[in-house]
């Protein structure tokens, strides 16, 4: 008989998430599937704004990472408005940005991703959070984790009005040139950033990386996926989260392309499937494939990984030490798995904390000359910046006052769909047989998607806990045969 | 100890920013955590649609709830919660107005499908598939919830207590709020929890507000550089202080931007755009309908602006369709 088992994470990406699978009648996995129950339709009701409105209104897409959309949406609005930004402007804004990637990548690591290893993978599900995490590392780490999170909040308000939903972003510059008291305040605690990185970093190193088992978690071929990557290079083809390039290589790490935001629809597209309101991009040679990895598939995989594996390198010399600690350790770039996202992710906390200590102390930061006004009508404009999930698109189009006529969005989580259904199918695949299903399941389901996650547990990456589980298998009359389930407490 | 009281957050059409806005309460959350149990919340833990059905009605003290209530699902969950609950409260400038997601109303479903699904550039869909509520894959029966036409905001949709406006509502409000549920200090039901004042009343540069406005030009932020000093709508620049209810802390206005008024109207005003427009008319000079009518045509996307997070509350509440409202 046939069996569907219901896995229903209510976490979100742009509210809920929900996987289904179902068995066949020896009790193995014949297909699942992660389905997105949710759309707002931005794309849609955006037309007919003014556009430089969309700072402001796209980035209600994410309120967990509005500053991506916020950045982004300025970033076309420069190219809709073919003005380039006063230098002291795009470094204001640089430095906003490393910020936000700082804060939000450290606490990613301490609050969500991290404890299924400091605290460890096999640990019991009460203790693989947060608080697991401080007991191993130290009660005092703790509280700098969230001192850090307040500090970098509070800068970020001061800079741009609001750290959720942030306003300073025009087009050719920001509203609010930087004060020196701010720019004071800052250096002071730059160091304490880069500081608060490495330790982390560090912490990795000893719990994770001296712990074999763990490292062969991190490879097994259970959690990888051969598949393309795609990510924003400098002009020297390092990392660079707020402008550049976009580079794509295969799977064997060959570069495949490099090109220009505006370029992207000549190679990038998305495919619609009837059983979820998220769309699933592909690259458009070899085209759509379905939900399959390997060097024939048209899937790539953005986020931190995905940006390491396609860079020459880091952008800032302490990073670089661990970018290349990192590819030695794992067997060379690329790496395909999935997991290894967390040592990556930690490597760009580092880049960016450096990145604003170095922004922090450039006299040009002071500046008050933050805006060029447009002078040409505007036309069309894309603006990309790597999210923390990943490469984030927006693409405007106007007509000569400057009211939208067509907006397209590619969103960090989006791009990576379709290989998180993959993640899905092979870990549902790799754990049930012959219709036995235990809490094990409901662990490994979560690391595959924690691994890419934020958005899924987007609001959870900046609260203690696991992300809760409850699997239901059901028979075919939907009689509920079993109820595996681990909840998640807050603070427990 | 006597039993705490019980405690659920729930979210919508929203976009997370209501929870994070939560977690900056800082070192106070803890507070919250030590005082109440927190039995559901869906970003931090676990729970089932039937786990909340198991309780008694009006078992759950309070229920805080984010986000517009755009799809079948969020209904649903919507007048569960009430039931279970002694109190709802609307948080946030979804929950409260509709939000940002309630300019969808100006749209139908099908145009955000068309848009979405096949109009977007980047669109490789031959076959016009769109997201259904039944499909069949593989042999597979999925379900999806239902996506409705028209956005409604909480107070549409089911009974509210208490209103906590913002997008995201600050810290300071929040803090308050949940001090006066705790200590049972509440003000009439149907309250919005913000002094009800414009926006302009606390704003920094409220001095320079003009009585009578001698502008003959509207000026966009995208093309103009504004003083960092001088009230925004006496240098011609639309701001929505004036229509907008205070308690926000001025935030945008501190990030040297015009208010869009998160914050909603304020008491006795139904719709925020119809009331900034009196307020905006009456202190022109020009006081000829031609003369004022000139100055309003160059107002881009007045809609989108005047009634930027409440379109679904106002007296418009959508724009034109085929099906009902």
């Amino acid at each position: 008989m046939t069996q569907r088992i219901t896995i229903d994470p209510i976490t979100r990406l742009e509210g809920h998430g929900k996987i289904e699978i179902f068995l066949d009648d020896k009790g193995e996995v014949a297909n699942a599937y992660m389905q997105i129950p949710e759309l707002r339709g931005f794309e849609r009701f955006c037309l007919g704004r003014a556009a430089e409105e969309m700072p402001r209104i796209t980035q209600r897409i994410c309120g967990v990472c509005p500053t991506a959309h916020h950045m982004a949406s300025a970033r076309a609005l420069d190219a809709l408005y073919h003005v380039d930004p006063p230098p002291a402007a795009h470094k204001v804004r640089e430095l906003f940005y490393n910020l936000f990637t700082f804060e939000d990548h450290t606490l990613h690591f301490y609050f969500l991703g991290g404890p299924d290893f400091i605290v460890g993978p096999n640990a019991p599900a009460a203790e693989r959070n947060v608080v697991g995490v401080i007991g191993k590392v130290g009660i005092e780490i703790g509280g700098k984790v969230i001192e850090a999170r307040k500090q970098a909040r509070h800068f970020m308000a001061e800079m741009a009005g609001k750290a959720i939903h942030p306003v300073f972003g025009l087009p050719g510059g920001i509203s609010k040139p930087m004060k020196s008291d701010l720019v004071d305040a800052l250096r002071k605690a730059a160091p304490g950033f880069v500081d608060f990185a490495q330790f982390s970093l560090q912490a990795f190193a000893d719990i994770v990386l001296k712990n074999q088992a763990y490292v062969d978690t991190i490879l097994a071929d259970h959690y990888a996926h051969r598949t393309n990557y795609m990510g924003t290079v400098d002009p020297d083809g390092k990392v660079n989260f707020y402008r550049g390039q976009l580079r794509v290589i295969d799977p064997s790490g060959n570069r495949l392309y490099q090109f220009e935001p505006h370029e992207y629809l000549n190679y990038i597209a998305e495919h619609v499937e009837p059983w979820s309101y998220i769309k699933f991009p592909f690259l458009k040679q070899p085209g759509w494939k379905g939900f399959v990895d390997g060097p024939d598939s048209g899937l790539y995989r953005v986020a931190p990984l995905a940006r390491l594996n396609v860079a020459d390198g880091m952008a800032t010399p302490r990073a670089q030490e661990h970018y290349e600690q990192m590819f030695a350790t794992l067997g060379g770039k690329p790496v395909h798995s999935t997991l290894a996202t967390h040592w990556a992710r930690l490597i760009e906390a580092l880049q960016a904390a450096e990145t604003v200590e170095r922004l922090a102390n450039d006299p040009e930061i002071l500046s008050p000359v933050v805006r060029r006004l447009p002078e040409q009508p505007p036309t069309e404009g894309v603006g990309v910046v790597e999210a923390p999930r990943g490469t984030l698109i927006h693409h405007y189009a106007t007509d000569a006052k400057g009211i939208l006529t067509m907006v397209n969005l590619m969103v960090a989580t989006v791009h990576n769909a379709a290989p998180i259904q993959m993640s899905i199918d092979k870990a549902a695949r790799g754990l049930i047989h012959a219709g036995k299903v235990t809490d094990g399941l409901l662990n490994q389901v979560e690391m595959a998607f924690r691994a890419y996650d934020p958005c899924f547990g987007c609001a959870t990456h900046s609260l203690p806990g696991d992300m809760p589980l409850r699997a239901t298998i059901r028979d075919a009359r939907g009689e509920v045969v079993t109820v595996v389930e681990r909840k998640t407490r807050l603070g427990a | 100890m006597a039993e705490k009281p019980k405690v659920a957050f729930y979210w919508c059409a929203s976009c997370g920013g209501c929870e994070e806005a939560v977690v900056d309460l800082e070192e106070n959350i803890l507070k919250v955590v030590d005082a109440v149990d927190i039995i559901l919340w869906p970003c931090a833990m676990d729970f089932k649609k039937r786990d909340i059905e198991a309780m008694d009605d009006g078992s759950i003290a309070v229920a805080f709830i984010n986000g517009a209530v755009r799809m079948s699902e969020q209904e649903e969950w919507v007048h569960l919660l009430r039931k279970k609950s002694q109190m709802v409260v609307a948080f946030g400038a979804c929950a409260h107005l509709g939000g940002i997601p309630g300019l969808a109303n100006l749209n139908t479903k099908q145009e955000v499908f068309d848009t979405c699904y096949h109009d977007v550039p980047s669109m490789d869909n031959k076959d016009a598939t769109v997201p259904g509520v039944e499909s069949m894959v593989d042999g597979h029966h999925l379900h999806l919830p239902r996506f409705w036409d028209t956005v409604k905001s909480l107070g549409q949709v089911t009974d509210v207590d208490y209103y906590l406006p913002g997008c995201a509502p600050p810290a300071d409000l929040i803090w308050s709020a949940i001090t006066a549920i705790l200590t049972g200090q509440l003000p009439p039901k149907g309250s919005v929890l913000s002094p009800n004042k414009a926006c302009c009343d606390d704003c920094p540069r409220k001095d320079s507000k003009p009585d009578t406005l001698e502008i003959t030009e509207i000026k966009r932020p995208a093309t103009h550089l504004a003083d960092p000093d001088l009230c925004f709508m006496a240098q011609g620049f639309i701001c929505m202080g004036p229509a907008t209810r205070g308690g926000c802390g001025s935030r945008c206005i501190e990030g040297y931007m015009p208010c869009r008024g998160c914050f909603g109207p304020m008491d006795d005003v139904f719709d925020q755009g119809a009331k900034f427009l009196s307020a905006f008319a009456s202190i022109l000079t020009p006081k000829d309908e031609a003369a004022i009518d000139a100055l309003l045509d160059q107002i881009p996307d007045p809609t989108g602006t005047f009634y930027r997070f409440s379109l679904p509350t106002s007296l418009l509440r959508r724009g034109k369709m085929g099906t009902p409202v």
